[in-house]
């Protein structure tokens, strides 16, 4: 079966060849690659149910053993992340068949975003750090290319911006794998689960920041985040969709595997930053947001604080904090793309996303006000939504260790968050239109398409979280102990040995 | 660039580039060469002919997109590592056939020699539409 | 050996550092490239030096006879190098299309410019044309 773990990578890079060599064909294009997330979506399903019935799968590309050859492992983490992309490829192809323009499309935008998914898979999926770096370079030059496509002078502006601290954070990163390497002579990161802590503990930890700062920044954390708001807003809303929903979960899921699996020699130094950090990003995303009048940048603020959320899981460092670290992630994923792409129809009505330039669509379109209400309010973390199960339970792991302040700081940037979501209402539904703007007719039905499905995906989790918890905590548990992972790729032999010094 | 020299030279020079760049790409799998550095010479062939001659002279010549250059080069990796596949050995194994040519002489077949052309054609591919894409206004 | 190589993997660093924080961003891409060296050169140095030894086993043996160099982190050098190339012709390529159209490669010019009022609405400019 090990094909299978390498199918969500394999998939997508076959049908970006084809989609290359389709050059010109619009038409076929659009088919294919619609068509491909929805197979990609089913393999990603296959591996999840997989992996919970018969536990972690590797797979060893061209025979070679670990940690020798390139190890792709899918345990309960990476096949959820992995099924959570076919979900949001499914859904952003779609929206994207009426979003994104012809020009776009002529320039390569199909074969692109499928290497995007390629990248964003290959990345969850590769039990190798130098792997993982070059996964995320194909997908920050997939990235980079699509939030550049078209040349308008805001995409410039914002992209070299992003380009720029995408850059230099690679750079960060490779440095970090370089001394890795140096130290323990390995990169496989099950080898390494068992390597890291027989060297010197100054030096992984300086190791460690490095890699806090190369992911933190992939992650928008504090307080390295000002590309994100440059430069979100800035590409059409398909493309948003998927880079608020997935890109930065690319570096929160990489820290949490890097500060579960490798640096965890001495978690109270490590992750107290980490704790720390996560406080002052909820804090600063929360208020930037606050301070904004446009549809999309308070949407972009509001994905740095709630990172801030999911890493204050991964910082908490016990089973309950990582579940909902995890839970969070999902909810996340999901209800954030939703409300770029609500977003995106919004301004079809409209003409715009500033908010003063909005108004009136609660009595135009009931239907899109409540398509917005139930991933806002998620947001914001009104029960039974989903937001309200992934606040609860990082909430209450909190409480659970006695890290009293930063609970008081999870709630009220739950308060503020609120706040926002409540002034986009206003603004945009609630509000009579001001003088001198006229609504479009109701758009394209396909744009509504992936809203709904991703709003009854909100509710579904809001409603029976049971089963979503279930597969949340086989992960959290299988982050706390890593000796299954290390036993999957490097068998019982190597398992065995973890955390003995020579 | 208008220089006959320059022109003169470049007809020769494209054909044996080329032909060099067949060489390292084939020569790659046990010795110093491979696909990477193969599609680099061949791109800086194609580049010095669009030096010459104008990068729509140099499009021209090449009759097929540097883009379907890349798409056909990642079909060709990817095909490499489903031969294995159907061997049910694990994605990318290596795989070898030996064609006895007669006279001693062998013809090693191989996924990973299939695989090279793959790189071959991205890194031909990839440079071409940098180049281009300055080129072009 | 090691010694004299950790030095400079330091000191091209530095200067990378140096000028990535100029607000030219011509500047920003010659420190990325600096930056860039001197984490292969990082890479390289962190695999121990092996001196005369190359990392090629003959044809007749199937392991190596004596000493071999460390293969593995010139394999990682070279992708590295490879990727680092590709990114950086994106972002010169970038650079020249924003000079194109903003006229200026200066950080606080960028924003400055779009912070100024435009010429034309950009509504709708995203659409698809009719």
């Amino acid at each position: 079966m090990s094909w299978l773990v390498g199918a969500p990578v394999i998939l997508p890079l076959a049908v970006a060849a084809l989609l290359f060599v389709l050059q010109g064909r619009r038409e076929a294009q659009r088919v294919i690659s619609t068509a491909s997330t929805a197979l990609l979506v089913t393999l990603s399903a296959i591996l999840l149910y997989r992996v919970s019935e018969g536990g972690i799968l590797v797979a060893q590309f061209g025979e070679w053993r670990a940690p020798f050859g390139i190890s792709f492992v899918a345990d309960h983490l990476s096949a959820i992340m992995v099924v959570i992309t076919g979900v949001m490829a499914v859904a952003t192809a779609v929206y994207a068949l009426r979003d994104i323009d012809p020009d776009r499309e002529a320039l390569g935008y199909h074969p692109l975003f499928q290497v995007l998914l390629a990248g964003i898979n290959g990345a969850f999926l590769t039990g190798d750090l130098f792997n993982m770096y070059v996964w995320f370079e194909v997908l920050l030059i997939a990235s980079f290319v699509l939030l550049t496509l078209g040349n308008r002078r805001e995409q410039l502006e914002g992209g070299i911006k992003y380009v720029a601290v995408n850059l230099v954070s690679s750079l960060v990163f490779l440095g970090a794998i370089g001394l890795v390497y140096g130290v323990t002579g390995t990169l496989n990161m099950a080898d390494l689960a068992i390597r890291l802590p027989q060297a010197p503990g100054g030096l992984v930890s300086v190791i460690a920041m490095l890699f806090m700062v190369a992911f933190g920044i992939k992650a928008a954390l504090f307080p390295l985040f000002f590309w994100l708001p440059a430069s979100y807003h800035t590409p059409p809303q398909a493309i948003a969709a998927i880079f608020a929903g997935m890109l930065t979960k690319v570096g929160v899921y990489a820290l949490i595997r890097v500060f579960t699996l490798l640096f965890v020699h001495d978690v109270a130094y490590t992750h107290t930053i980490l704790l720390w950090i996560a406080g002052f990003t909820m804090v600063t995303g929360v208020l930037g947001a606050a301070a904004q009048n446009d549809f999309r940048k308070i949407l972009s603020f509001h994905i740095i604080s709630q990172i801030g959320y999911m890493i204050m899981g991964l910082a908490l460092y016990t089973p309950l904090a990582l579940l909902g670290a995890v839970f969070y992630i999902v909810h996340h994923i999901i209800v954030k793309a939703n409300l770029f792409l609500v977003a995106g129809i919004v301004r079809r009505y409209a003409g715009s996303f500033d908010l003063d330039r909005l108004g009136g669509l609660y009595r135009r379109a009931p239907f899109l006000s409540v398509l917005f209400l139930v991933p806002a309010f998620s947001l914001a973390g009104f029960p039974p939504l989903s937001g309200f199960w992934a606040k609860l339970v990082v909430v209450l792991a909190a409480a659970d260790v006695g890290a009293w302040p930063i609970v008081a700081v999870a709630l009220v940037v739950g308060l503020l968050t609120i706040y926002s979501m409540t002034k986009i209402w206003q603004a945009a539904f609630w509000s009579p239109l001001p003088d001198g703007v006229e609504l479009a007719p109701r758009p394209s039905g396909l744009l509504y398409a992936p809203v709904i499905g991703l709003a009854l995906l909100t509710l579904a989790i809001g409603f029976w979280s049971g089963p979503f918890l279930a597969v949340a905590e086989a992960a959290a548990t299988e982050l706390m102990d890593p000796t299954a992972y290390v036993r999957a790729v490097l068998g019982d032999a190597a398992a065995a040995t973890i955390g003995r010094t020579p | 660039m208008n220089s006959l020299i320059l022109r003169s030279a470049t007809q020769l020079l494209l054909t044996i580039l080329l032909l060099f760049s067949f060489f390292l790409m084939l020569r790659g799998h046990d010795l110093p060469g491979g696909g990477f550095i193969g599609g680099l010479v061949a791109a800086a062939a194609v580049a010095l002919y669009a030096i010459a001659f104008g990068y729509r002279a140099a499009q021209a010549m090449l009759r097929i997109s540097p883009r379907a250059l890349v798409g056909w080069g990642l079909l060709a990796a990817v095909a490499s590592g489903f031969l294995a596949l159907l061997q049910g050995q694990a994605f990318l194994t290596g795989q070898w056939w030996i064609v006895e040519l007669g006279g001693g002489a062998e013809l090693k077949l191989s996924s990973p020699l299939l695989f090279d052309i793959g790189v071959y054609l991205v890194v031909v591919g990839t440079i071409l539409t940098m180049l281009f894409a300055l080129e072009e206004r | 050996m090691e010694t004299p190589l950790a030095l400079t993997v330091g000191v091209l660093f530095a200067c990378g550092l140096y000028l990535v924080m100029q607000r030219n961003l011509l500047r920003f891409v010659f420190g990325l490239l600096l930056l860039s060296g001197s984490v292969n050169l990082l890479i390289f140095t962190v695999g121990r030096l092996t001196r005369g030894a190359p990392a090629f086993v003959p044809s007749e043996l199937s392991t190596p006879p004596g000493d071999v160099s460390n293969a593995l982190p010139q394999a990682l050098i070279l992708t590295a190098i490879v990727i680092g190339f590709g990114l950086v012709v994106f972002a010169m390529i970038l650079l020249l299309r924003t000079y194109e159209r903003l006229g200026t490669v200066k950080t606080e010019e960028l924003s400055a410019h779009l912070e100024a009022p435009r010429p034309v609405p950009m509504r709708h400019d995203d659409e698809a044309p009719a």
